[in-house]
């Protein structure tokens, strides 16, 4: 059994009521910030820890606070995004419908060290059951005042507040996220500045995931050191992991972040192998942005090495032969899964979410979807593979935001290790059209 | 245009103004999304123009800043929906489970296509991008309620229980499939 830091509690009967959190720890952490640390030494146990935001991009999470800009008597502000749309990530919801509180412990903790004496929970609106259990949870901290003027006695007030959005994938991106919070469309913002400097309302914001904040709880609990220990290399600490597809047993899973990918998908204490008795044909690791690898190349890494559930292994090979970590959004394919059919699946998502902005992704990834839409209709042409290669190439690294990237990287991994698939789809079509022709001759 | 008939009731207006308060003074532009699911909710599943404009009228901002936010969030409808709006979700982990299974069967169950609303207004089927619920899958959200481990005859019972009810269902609900 690998180490866990933030579900540890989760199977307690009445872990989402405030009695039962406090009672098994809770609160510690503000407790113990508050009454015996200064903000900057909370941050500085964060960067100790080395943890990385847990939403996708693996960013330093001490880094990002250090970047926030404190000029004096303005106004700073966390936001915590729970929008949590990339395709195959449920951990968030999880987490908050099961210990909303430590969200909740989460926040305040980062709030002192950020100095904000306003947070916002960002949550997708299709999450509305959610901001019920969230705000009934806050309710609950007030009253037992770790919200509110002068908590624990202290100078410290701060106020939290939920913010439900209404659909729209884009806004998991932290600018357009910002967009969204001040009531406009979610259109990612120009960078910079970057929200650390203007982020919410023009005020210097930090922007986190749920299970970022979730781990600064343990983080200031055992100290930055011996978060650190947990996990192997730069990747420390744990990870939630939303397991899903073709698996015996799909769910969120606690890892300890070096755990070998084989181990995670066959053994019973995670996925439990592969349904129905089949063979392993892909799996797309990090959320449906990440690059999808074989069976052979998720296993093991291009050198052989076992690959590991960590951001250094995952991404061992570059995206030549590797992918990410991503989100952890782990989405398991069998041998009957059509690779051509969930890229067009993948596609027709980007361009539904794009917003528009920026004509490479706006045009581009509606072209995609087109284009795999005719090969599955069989009215594919060998040309189209190279078709689609060159469209995802021009929407790389050519948009305001990453969302291009992210739609660009499934079209060309499959492209990259599943191009005999697409070339065989098309084939059977031509060869089909051929003998129609001979007998009509 | 304003239209005099179109107001929340005492309760949601309540509610509206305790929105409008989670932001600083000057910034309540901050409350329109919330405030768009409330009138969604309150009138009919959808929201016609001049709802829109009541909103804008409540936030003191123009009915185009009301518009062009309304029309980007697909949880908006611009158009008016069934009683019971049922969305499936179509994404590559809840396809991978079967989720096209789930949406053939209730386009032959309700005897529409997806986009479509049954004659007596009481289903309108849509098709949506993942919805956080690929542990489950495949899953359809009725209201605010998560339907999930779908499989057909689930399906059937959940369109019998619906029917029976007869009642809208909406984001705003007090779910009824959680536990916790």
């Amino acid at each position: 059994m690998g180490k866990k830091l933030l579900l540890k509690n989760d199977h307690i009967q009445g872990i989402q009521s405030y009695e039962v959190y406090r009672n098994t720890g809770g609160y510690t952490s503000v407790e113990k910030a508050l009454k015996s640390m200064t903000p900057d030494t909370v941050t500085e146990e964060v960067k100790k820890s080395g943890l990385r935001g847990r939403g996708g991009a693996g960013f330093p999470t001490g880094m990002k606070w250090s970047f926030l800009a404190k000029p004096p008597g303005g106004a700073r502000y966390l936001v915590c995004n729970a929008d949590e749309s990339e395709p195959g990530t449920f951990k968030d919801r999880y987490l908050m419908e099961h210990i909303p509180h430590l969200l909740i412990e989460g926040m305040i903790t980062s709030s002192y060290a950020l100095g904000a004496n306003a947070s916002y929970i960002y949550i997708r609106g299709e999450y509305y059951y959610i901001t019920r259990i969230l705000e009934k949870a806050i309710a609950e901290a007030y009253k037992n005042g770790w919200l509110g003027k002068n908590i624990l006695g202290t100078d410290f007030s701060h106020d939290l507040y939920v913010h439900v959005g209404a659909g729209a994938y884009i806004c998991g991106e932290e600018t357009a996220l910002l967009e969204s919070l001040e009531g406009k469309r979610g259109n990612p913002r120009i960078k910079p500045p970057f929200p650390a400097v203007a982020g919410l309302y023009g005020c210097p914001t930090v922007v986190n995931n749920v299970e970022t904040i979730a781990a600064v709880v343990p983080i200031i609990n055992d100290g930055g050191e011996e978060y650190a220990k947990v996990g192997i290399g730069k990747s420390t600490g744990t990870k939630l992991i939303s397991a899903s597809g073709h698996i015996n047993k799909p769910g969120v899973y606690e890892i300890e972040l070096g755990v070998p990918v084989e181990e995670f998908i066959y053994s019973e204490e995670y996925c439990g192998g592969i349904w129905n008795n089949k063979k392993l044909k892909a799996v797309v690791a990090g959320g449906s942005s990440v690059p999808i690898l074989p069976a052979e190349l998720i296993l093991k890494t291009a050198a052989g090495e076992p690959r590991l559930m960590s951001y250094e292994s995952l991404s061992d090979g570059g995206f030549a032969t590797g992918t990410m970590l991503g989100s952890g959004g782990f989405i398991v394919m069998d041998e009957s899964t059509s690779i051509v059919k969930n890229l067009w699946n993948f596609t027709r998502f980007y361009h539904h979410e794009s917003c528009g902005q920026c004509s490479p992704c706006r045009e581009g990834t509606g072209w995609m979807e087109k284009v795999l839409h005719r090969i599955l209709e069989g009215h594919g042409k060998m040309s189209d593979v190279d078709l689609l290669w060159d469209i995802q190439s021009k929407i790389e690294g050519k948009t305001i935001c990453p969302l291009g990237d992210a739609a660009a990287w499934p079209v060309a991994s499959a492209i990259r290790h599943f191009r005999s698939e697409f070339e065989e789809m098309i084939e059977k079509v031509e060869q089909q059209k051929n003998l129609k022709k001979e007998f009509s001759v | 245009m304003q239209n005099d008939n179109i107001k929340f009731s005492d309760q949601s207006l309540d509610y509206v103004h305790s929105l409008i308060k989670r932001y600083p003074e000057g910034k309540h532009k901050s409350a329109l999304i919330p405030i768009l699911h409330v009138a969604q909710a309150e009138f009919d599943g959808w929201l016609s123009p001049a709802v829109m404009d009541y909103v804008a009228s409540i936030l003191k901002i123009q009915p185009v800043e009301v518009y062009e936010v309304a029309s980007f969030y697909s949880m908006f409808n611009l158009k008016p929906v069934g009683k019971c709006l049922i969305e499936v979700c179509r994404t590559s982990s809840c396809w991978l489970r079967g989720a096209e299974d789930i949406v053939s069967h209730l386009e032959n169950k309700l005897q529409i296509k997806v986009g479509q609303t049954t004659s007596d207004g009481m289903f309108t089927l849509k098709t949506v991008e993942c919805l956080g619920s690929c542990g489950t899958a495949p899953m359809m959200q009725v209201g605010t309620d998560f339907f999930e481990n779908l499989n057909k005859e689930k399906t059937d019972s959940l369109l019998q229980k619906f029917r029976n009810e007869g009642k809208r269902r909406t984001y705003l609900d007090e779910p009824e499939t959680r536990n916790v």
